[in-house]
């Protein structure tokens, strides 16, 4: 006798965890067969660290701020922010292969599989950020012995925060992807949004600095959900909690993640208004 | 939110599907969401796909305009228009891909809008694009989407086992999907989408690309696993080849459908030679299309 899928008595409340999983695993296989990107995503914070930390060590001087409880090297202060930036740059990379995804024709697989496209897309942002917090702890496992040594607790109370970081990115990264038509616009949105977000932010100087050079730009380091971000990260490296940046990166985590369902929604948003063009 | 669809807990077997009106899924006692508008009559199967009036606008360009068609439980139907007469825009309004700017789809006698993810998980989809992933293997793309469908492990191992064996692809399971030829990558395809053993094949274009024997070869597979497995389908197509004098035929031009019924009755109704022929004289005269109900 043949069962229906579909007709089976029961509501299985385990399948939208085989289909987080088969996510999950895709993007790890794809990760896997694409060497090159973890390389490059390696090397890029790498190459900050190695070169140009050492160059700028002399030049910006950082002073006790929280929080450190006494006098860092730079290369320690720009660590959380080189961290942020593989999330970021990783974001971006999950998003950029949603486009391509698109482009391909494999999205329709997705978004034609029986379960509620929210969670489809939650399922995706995880499976990016999986793969993120790997390239994150190699990071941080080779800047140990670059000196960058919080303390051994550090590295676990930092793993809710960097999921929470990955996620808000990935989010971001997401809801641009479903504004963009075609793979050609993502490299100019990249430049777009990815060097102002991780230049206007604390990842590479304390805000303090950047209040003394420029007001206007201080404030636009204040509200940019990076800097928080990167924050929330650095506090919880040295097993301390920042609240206002946990809860902004949240904040906005929920808000890039309600654009791109909206943007995904065939009924409205951006797939609706591309469907239209 | 939408309710999550019900995996099967047991292997596909190759015999033909039980009644749609036998579903547990489809009796009010089992879904207390179901409206009576979306629950069939106990003596009645629903209609496997229902369009009514449906309309699509590409900004200013409509698409399609007022398709209203059915296809009945285990029937082979056809969808045949020139390329640009709508067929894909269908395809991805029936998928759920697009929403229609006005009028229903159900699968069914599932509301597609309304209750999204119970249409789909009757849906088993080939798309004209090829949509395996070129980097995993057949076996790891079948499991994707196994997982995809919430089907469990032990279920899904025994079920990719078995599309293998059936779709005459075993041998290249733990091949790179990139490195098969254009007539494999298909039955991939077609295998995966009876993974979930759906009550409805939507084929659209599903031979584009191949060549002569390739499409002929697939074809008739497509055709002989309908008879083993009761599954209906609607295949789209704009190649008159394809299309057998007794199957069901809906004939799509410019956004709308012109006639519908089997292709042998159209023909000789309007006194035509061939599709194309049909197709120009329904053009001119659409009142003379006779609908299907």
């Amino acid at each position: 006798m043949t069962t229906h899928v579909a007709d089976a008595p029961r509501r299985d409340r385990r399948a939208p965890f085989r289909a987080l999983r088969g996510i999950v695993v895709r993007e790890a296989l794809r990760f896997v067969h694409q060497r090159g990107r973890f390389f490059s995503a390696l090397v890029r914070p790498l190459v900050w660290l190695f070169i140009f930390a050492a160059g700028f060590r002399s030049v910006l001087g950082v002073s006790i701020i929280e929080p450190y409880s006494t006098y860092i090297r730079y290369e320690e202060y720009i660590a959380p922010g080189l961290v942020g930036m593989i999330l970021l740059f990783n974001g971006m990379q999950s998003s950029l292969s949603m486009v391509y995804d698109r482009e391909s024709g494999s999205m329709r697989v997705l978004l034609t599989s029986p379960m509620p496209r929210a969670w489809l897309l939650v399922c995706k942002l995880v499976a990016g950020v999986s793969v993120a917090l790997l390239q994150v702890y190699v990071f941080l496992a080779i800047a140990w012995f670059w000196d960058v040594r919080p303390p051994l607790a550090g590295y676990v109370t930092a793993l809710p925060a960097l999921l929470l970081a990955g996620l808000m990115l990935g989010a971001l990264g997401l809801a641009l992807s479903s504004f963009i038509r075609q793979l050609e616009n993502f490299a100019g949105v990249m430049n777009f949004v990815i060097f102002p977000m991780f230049f206007a932010s604390s990842a590479l100087y304390p805000l303090w600095k950047i209040e003394e050079s420029s007001e206007w730009l201080y404030v636009l380091c204040t509200i940019n959900p990076f800097t928080h971000a990167v924050e929330l990260v650095r506090f919880a490296m040295y097993a301390s909690l920042s609240l206002s940046a946990a809860a902004v990166t949240a904040l906005f985590t929920a808000v890039f993640l309600g654009i791109a369902l909206y943007g995904y929604d065939p009924s409205r948003g951006a797939t609706a208004a591309r469907a239209r063009r | 939110m939408e309710p999550l669809p019900e995996p099967a807990g047991a292997p596909l077997a190759v015999t033909p599907a039980e009644p749609p009106a036998e579903t547990p899924a489809e009796t009010p006692a089992e879904t207390p969401a179901e409206t009576p508008a979306d629950t069939p009559a106990e003596t009645a199967a629903p209609a496997a796909i229902a369009c009514r009036d449906v309309s699509f606008d590409y900004g200013s360009i409509r698409a399609l305009a007022d398709v209203s068609f059915t296809v009945q439980p285990g029937e082979f139907a056809t969808l045949v228009g020139a390329n640009g007469a709508g067929k894909s825009t269908l395809y991805a309004l029936l998928s759920g891909l697009f929403a229609p700017g006005a009028g229903q789809v159900s699968v069914a006698g599932i509301d597609l809008r309304r209750h999204p993810t119970r249409a789909l998980a009757r849906l088993g989809i080939v798309f004209q694009r090829s949509t395996l992933d070129g980097d995993l293997s057949v076996r790891r793309n079948l499991r994707y989407f196994a997982d995809l469908q919430g089907i469990p492990s032990d279920v899904a191992r025994v079920r990719i086992d078995d599309a293998l064996r059936r779709h005459a692809i075993a041998d290249v399971a733990d091949r790179r999907a990139d490195r098969l030829s254009g007539g494999q990558r298909r039955r991939v395809e077609l295998a995966r989408s009876l993974l979930h053993d759906p009550t409805v094949l939507l084929m659209d274009e599903a031979t584009a690309g191949l060549d002569g024997p390739s499409r002929r070869d697939f074809v008739a597979h497509v055709r002989s696993l309908v008879d083993a497995l009761g599954v209906s389908v609607l295949w789209a197509t704009h190649l008159a080849d394809e299309v057998r004098p007794s199957d069901v035929t809906h004939l799509l031009d410019r956004g709308r459908l012109l006639a519908a019924g089997p292709l042998a009755e159209l023909l000789e109704r309007h006194g035509a030679n061939d599709i194309e022929s049909l197709t120009t004289m329904l053009r001119a005269d659409p009142a003379g299309g006779a609908r299907r109900s």
